[in-house]
């Protein structure tokens, strides 16, 4: 069968207007969440499939959307007619997580009080309270239950909390690129990325746009996305011309790789929302809550578990998957695990390998 | 031989399926005898297969370790056929008696009479239906006889609960009782650590 694409798609908005209270203490006067929905609802209300995103995404993860006519969703390989999350069975709903800055309520969003943006003064939010805030979507959507929810990397993290603090309302989590927290290493490469960002003198209380700060925390970000092996392919040692020029210019075509993904994304992305989302990652760590044991904070989840890893992928190695089959292992919970193999480090889980759409399809189906 | 496979599972078993292949196995013990646990193998393919069958299957190399899995955490552990395919076979073997209060483990004997008579006649290591494979591209490494088996069993202080030899023709001959090492195609042994 032919993969079709979704056509161009219109994001919906949910309006919470209640306090909503944050893992952190501190409240939320209400909230915004920006949202998109592909595929339909079936007359059983079973077959809705939440998709969280990582770090820098957002609600556009299929389809093209009416601004960007040339450039598909972040996920738009994997969801649609056919796909790995296909659009003829399943009621896929992906949105923007609170703190986030294409479109739910975030640091760029306009504080009342002030009538200026939020900027630095939006508080954190943790991987937690997203869940608790995507609970509140699925009720705004009349849904007893997720079929399913999937993530990679943080969104992984996002459908692991998921099935340990609203166990009846999730029947299968699709952990996906992700670990159970992150580790010394991993948060390090976060505080860098941040540090270029508060260093930069256009850091100034929000109102300002720290562009090189978040365009060096975005070049960083990238190399950790990356398998040597796929650098070395990609780029090699080659020059953008043939001889050396004994400069500090760009010469060398990862350099200019770099130096542009820093550039596209920084005039888009907003700083605060990236310190955010990476505080919201070191945060990361369901197993406080259960004394550090990670089983006994899995061992009150019901959902069938997939959880997938990519053999290169050295931000989130198989090894930190094989943590959580583990601990699932450990606990008799349900749980298949795959390593698929993969040149593309941790943004293999962007593309569509063959295995990695058939373990997706398959364990949906089960 | 999955008959008898079967009549040594008790109902509502936790079973570890270690080498599940393509998971017929796990899925039919699912069916009949209501067990629950988890498949392990290496195979892209079987993974797939196992997956689609709606069991639990997890990817990992046996030859790596299973230390992954906890002491006495399983009733039943199986290994069927899959030993003799293994780099360090006597490592899976002292970990299965601690993962698996029983454990099941069906070895080809590489000394009945068919792979013999072929040795000896053609000079040629035995190709046969439970050896189908020629010596070159053979996935299994570590093949041996039932005498075999039974010392390294011996020497591991491994107990020998019940052991059952079977022809690929399924029937029974009186040789295979008093010849057993000569006469038997597959055994499947019931195991558990002596204390």
């Amino acid at each position: 069968m032919e993969s079709e694409s979704l056509g161009i798609v219109e994001p919906k908005f949910f309006q919470f207007k209640e306090n909503f209270e944050l893992e952190s203490g501190k409240i939320l006067k209400g909230f915004e969440i920006i949202y998109e929905t592909y595929g339909e609802l079936n007359k059983e209300k079973s077959n809705a499939v939440l998709i969280c995103h990582a770090l820098s995404g957002n609600h556009h993860a299929a389809g093209f959307s009416q601004d960007e006519q040339d450039k598909p969703g972040w996920w738009n390989e994997l969801i649609g007619p056919n796909k790995a999350f296909d659009t003829n069975k399943y009621f896929i709903v992906s949105l923007n997580n609170l703190g986030g800055c294409h479109g739910s309520s975030g640091p760029s969003s306009i504080d009342p009080e002030t009538s200026k943006p939020f900027g630095k003064n939006f508080p954190l939010i943790t991987v937690k309270d997203w869940v608790k805030s995507q609970d509140l979507l699925r009720s705004h959507l009349g849904l007893d239950f997720w079929h399913a929810v999937a993530g990679g990397s943080l969104g992984g993290m996002q459908a692991l909390q998921w099935a340990i603090d609203f166990g009846g309302r999730i029947k299968k989590s699709i952990v996906i690129a992700a670990a159970p927290k992150l580790s010394a290493q991993n948060i390090a490469f976060n505080e860098v990325a941040r540090q270029a960002i508060v260093t930069d003198p256009d850091f100034d209380q929000g109102s300002f746009h720290p562009k090189r700060g978040l365009g060096l925390a975005r070049m960083l970000g990238h190399i950790t996305y990356l398998s040597e092996e796929m650098m070395k392919e990609k780029f090699g040692r080659d020059l953008k011309k043939e001889e050396y020029e004994y400069g500090f210019d760009v010469e060398f075509e990862v350099e200019s790789y770099l130096r542009y993904q820093a550039d596209t994304f920084s005039d888009k992305f907003n700083a605060h929302t990236y310190l955010l989302m990476t505080k919201a990652l070191d945060y990361f760590d369901p197993s406080r809550d259960y004394a550090n044991d990670l089983n006994k904070a899995l061992e009150k989840t019901t959902s069938d578990f997939l959880i997938l890893s990519f053999s290169s992928d050295w931000r989130f190695a198989p090894e930190r998957s094989k943590e959580i089959v583990n601990a699932l292992i450990s606990s008799k919970k349900s749980v298949s695990y795959a390593e698929i193999k993969s040149h593309q480090g941790h943004d293999g889980f962007l593309f569509p390998d063959k295995r990695y759409v058939q373990s997706i399809k398959t364990f949906l189906k089960k | 031989m999955n008959d008898v496979l079967k009549s040594w599972i008790p109902k509502n078993s936790e079973v570890l399926d270690l080498g599940c292949g393509d998971g017929s196995l796990l899925a039919s013990l699912k069916d009949d005898l209501d067990i629950s646990g988890y498949g392990v193998d290496i195979s892209e393919k079987n993974i797939e297969l196992s997956l689609s069958k709606g069991l639990n299957v997890i990817e990992q190399d046996i030859d790596a370790g299973l230390d992954n899995f906890m002491n006495s955490s399983f009733d039943i552990v199986i290994m069927s056929q899959s030993i003799q395919a293994l780099k360090k076979p006597e490592n899976a073997l002292k970990e299965i008696v601690r993962i698996g209060s029983e454990c099941i483990v069906s070895i080809p004997n590489f000394a009945n009479l068919k792979c013999r008579i072929q040795l000896a006649l053609t000079g040629k290591m035995p190709v046969s239906k439970a050896l189908p494979h020629e010596w070159y591209s053979t996935p299994n490494l570590h093949l041996c006889s039932l005498k075999d088996f039974e010392s390294l069993c011996e020497k591991l202080n491994i107990q020998v609960i019940e052991r059952k030899l079977i022809r690929n023709d399924g029937k029974h001959s009186i040789f295979m009782k008093f010849f057993p090492n000569l006469f038997t195609e597959v055994a499947l042994y019931k195991l558990k650590q002596k204390l």
